[in-house]
């Protein structure tokens, strides 16, 4: 059996450096990362990158910075598993290795000329973010922006900073609730489906970006069904398993559709049918 | 059918032919393996040939998608070292049967599909394709007329069909031709041979019935119609879960991406394994949600992968009816007798007036 080094495999890697690691609550961290070779990462909010430690393994994250920064990217990875856990372990300046970007991405063509509301539960707010930055860089192509964000407990609270800018800009409605709140909590408490009939939205031109667990979709569906939102405005990141992000490995396929190839962004008009798919 | 493309080798020269092959290349061939098993393996000598098989265990597949390949060399050492890899070898397939042809022709249209497989398409390259007609059944688990399969039409480099005291052999590529020019034991064909392949062929027509109650024409609107049907419900209780079924068929290409390393801790590859849509871990995301947790939904994403969902995707079905997972399900779930009852099932519904 013949071994040859083929630089065109769809497998290959590209050296990455992590130029920054933040802790955003006590099991999500921030990574900057930047390329070896000063290429930068031409994606669009929504898609994803396969992130490798060699001998630890491969797994799929979506890019939550903004794709006009052309100096480096960032992701935001939970602790769950076994390379998630090894990614916390690193420093600044360790090396690891990346292909994509993959995916579709949030139609931003589309939506631009829209209003936007983002719906985010927990760790979905990673990937909306990018699609958040990308249209606070682009302010005015974009109509009203509405930004929810729900989790657990304020503990699990991702992007304070940030979050907190955007609740006092006068251009960004944002409204923020947690499941259990502590003494300190100020704001909402309750599921995030409690804080979509309060949103003063035009159903006709607003587009929803919707990002969180699995159990969250239905029940925003709903919500929105009930605000009048036409279902193909309803755009929807899913999360599936993936090993090979291209449409080959089968791990991700929601009936016909490859999650990696064909999404994660899906509108509610193309999986409403589908078993499977929530 | 023109005559040009034709050639003619006498019965008796058949291990010449194979010995030939033998002398100038690797040869992998149907071999007997007792009990009446088959494997695809390389062979020596043209004694070791079975002509005669059933579908072997596991598909020709397995040359051009390995149930291990290596995709990536690593090492970690000072600087990160990672070399993207592709494993493969010249070899000649003699003896493939047109059901597993059609198993290649739907692995080339997931691996050829963008971004392109480079392994694959690269082992490809250097694979000649012997074609081997069946002029009857294998057994009675075959469904190969069914889906089409039963009959060559592209996909090979020559295709042997059996005729009286000779074989006829279809040349379809320049590989195939060189192949007769190299071994030079063939004689040019003549009106006369195809006119016994053209009998030969229609005689066919009769022998290879359509296996299933329906025409593969209705397929699409009778899965559009069974998500629920009951008989998904009725495998809950039989599937064991094993995965033997997407083991053996010729155009499961699922697979799980894993890495090890050496003693060093430093250095080692990644690579690719065959994986199932009917194991438990398969569809479970972060959290332990599992999105085809029943069997039942796992037998039928099974089912429609064969027979719908691709139609979608590639304009094609994904089951070559080889027969292979019924004749190795532990559990006795057979692929014909599903689809009978998913008809039986469907038959008080609208497409009923079509059957």
């Amino acid at each position: 059996m013949a071994q040859v080094v083929i630089k065109d495999s769809p497998y290959n890697l590209k050296k990455a450096r992590i130029l920054d690691i933040k802790s955003l609550t006590e099991k999500e961290k921030l990574f900057k990362i930047a390329f070896e070779n000063s290429s930068w990462l031409d994606f669009e909010p929504g898609q994803f990158i396969m992130v490798s430690l060699m001998g630890i393994g491969e797994i799929p994250v979506s890019i939550c910075s903004s794709p006009l920064n052309r100096h480096y990217f960032e992701i935001c990875v939970r602790a769950v598993g076994k390379v998630t856990n090894s990614l916390h372990k690193l420093n600044a300046g360790d090396i690891i290795g990346v292909r994509g970007p993959y995916g579709n991405g949030f139609p931003i063509k589309m939506i631009e000329g829209h209003d936007l509301l983002i719906i985010a539960g927990g760790l979905g707010l990673a990937p909306l973010r990018s699609l958040i930055l990308y249209a606070i860089d682009n302010r005015r192509d974009f109509g009203e922006i509405h930004i929810l964000f729900g989790c657990k407990t304020p503990g699990e609270l991702l992007f304070a900073d940030e979050i907190e800018e955007w609740s006092k800009r006068l251009d960004i409605h944002f409204a923020c609730t947690v499941d259990r709140a502590d003494p300190d909590w100020k704001g909402n408490v309750g599921l995030i489906t409690s804080l979509i009939p309060g949103v003063d939205i035009d159903p006709a031109r607003t587009y929803a970006a919707v990002v969180g667990p699995p159990v969250m979709y239905k029940f925003v569906i709903k919500e929105l069904l009930a605000k009048g939102l036409p279902v193909d405005q309803i755009l929807l990141s899913f999360e599936r398993h993936m090993k090979c992000g291209m449409g080959k490995c089968g791990r991700c396929q929601i009936q016909n559709l490859y999650c990696c190839k064909d999404g994660p962004v899906f509108t509610f008009k193309e999986i409403m049918d589908m078993a499977e798919a929530l | 059918m023109k005559v040009e493309q034709y050639k003619i080798l006498e019965k008796s020269k058949i291990n010449d032919f194979i010995n030939s092959l033998i002398s100038f290349s690797k040869v992998a061939a149907p071999v007997y393996k007792g009990y009446n098993n088959y494997a695809f393996q390389e062979i020596k000598s043209a004694d070791e040939v079975s002509l005669k098989y059933i579908p072997t265990i596991i598909p020709p597949k397995k040359y051009f998608m390995p149930q291990k390949e290596t995709l990536l060399k690593f090492d970690v050492n000072e600087d990160l070292k990672i070399e993207p890899v592709v494993e493969y070898e010249n070899l000649v397939l003699f003896g493939v049967h047109t059901c597993d042809i059609a198993g290649i022709k739907c692995l080339n249209m997931v691996l050829s599909d963008k971004p392109k497989d480079t392994g694959y398409l690269i082992r490809k390259k250097h694979i000649t394709i012997i074609g081997l007609e069946c002029n009857d059944y294998c057994d009675e688990y075959a469904s190969c007329s069914f889906v089409g399969a039963h009959i060559p039409t592209t996909g090979y480099d020559l295709m042997f069909t059996e005729l009286s005291d000779y074989f006829i052999v279809h040349i379809h590529s320049s590989k195939g031709s060189d192949i007769i020019e190299k071994t030079g034991l063939f004689k040019p064909a003549e009106t006369v041979h195809i006119e016994e392949l053209k009998a030969l062929r229609n005689n066919k027509l009769k022998i290879f019935n359509n296996e299933v109650p329906t025409e593969r024409r209705y397929l699409p609107d009778l899965f559009d119609r069974s998500f629920n049907a009951s008989v998904w419900k009725e495998l809950e209780t039989k599937c064991l879960s094993c995965g033997n079924c997407t083991a053996v068929c010729p155009t499961c290409y699922c697979f799980d991406i894993k890495e090890e390393v050496d003693l060093t801790l430093k250095a080692g590859e990644r690579y690719r394994v065959w994986f199932s849509c009917q194991l438990d871990p398969f569809a479970k995301v972060a959290g332990g949600i599992d999105f085809r947790r029943e069997r039942s939904a796992r037998q039928r994403h099974r089912f429609y992968r064969k027979f719908r969902y691709h139609i979608d995707r590639y304009g094609m079905i994904f089951c070559t009816g080889c027969g292979r997972c019924s004749r190795t399900c532990m559990a006795k779930i057979n692929l014909k007798e599903v689809l009978t009852s998913l008809i039986k099932e469907s038959e008080a519904k609208i497409w009923r007036k079509w059957l």
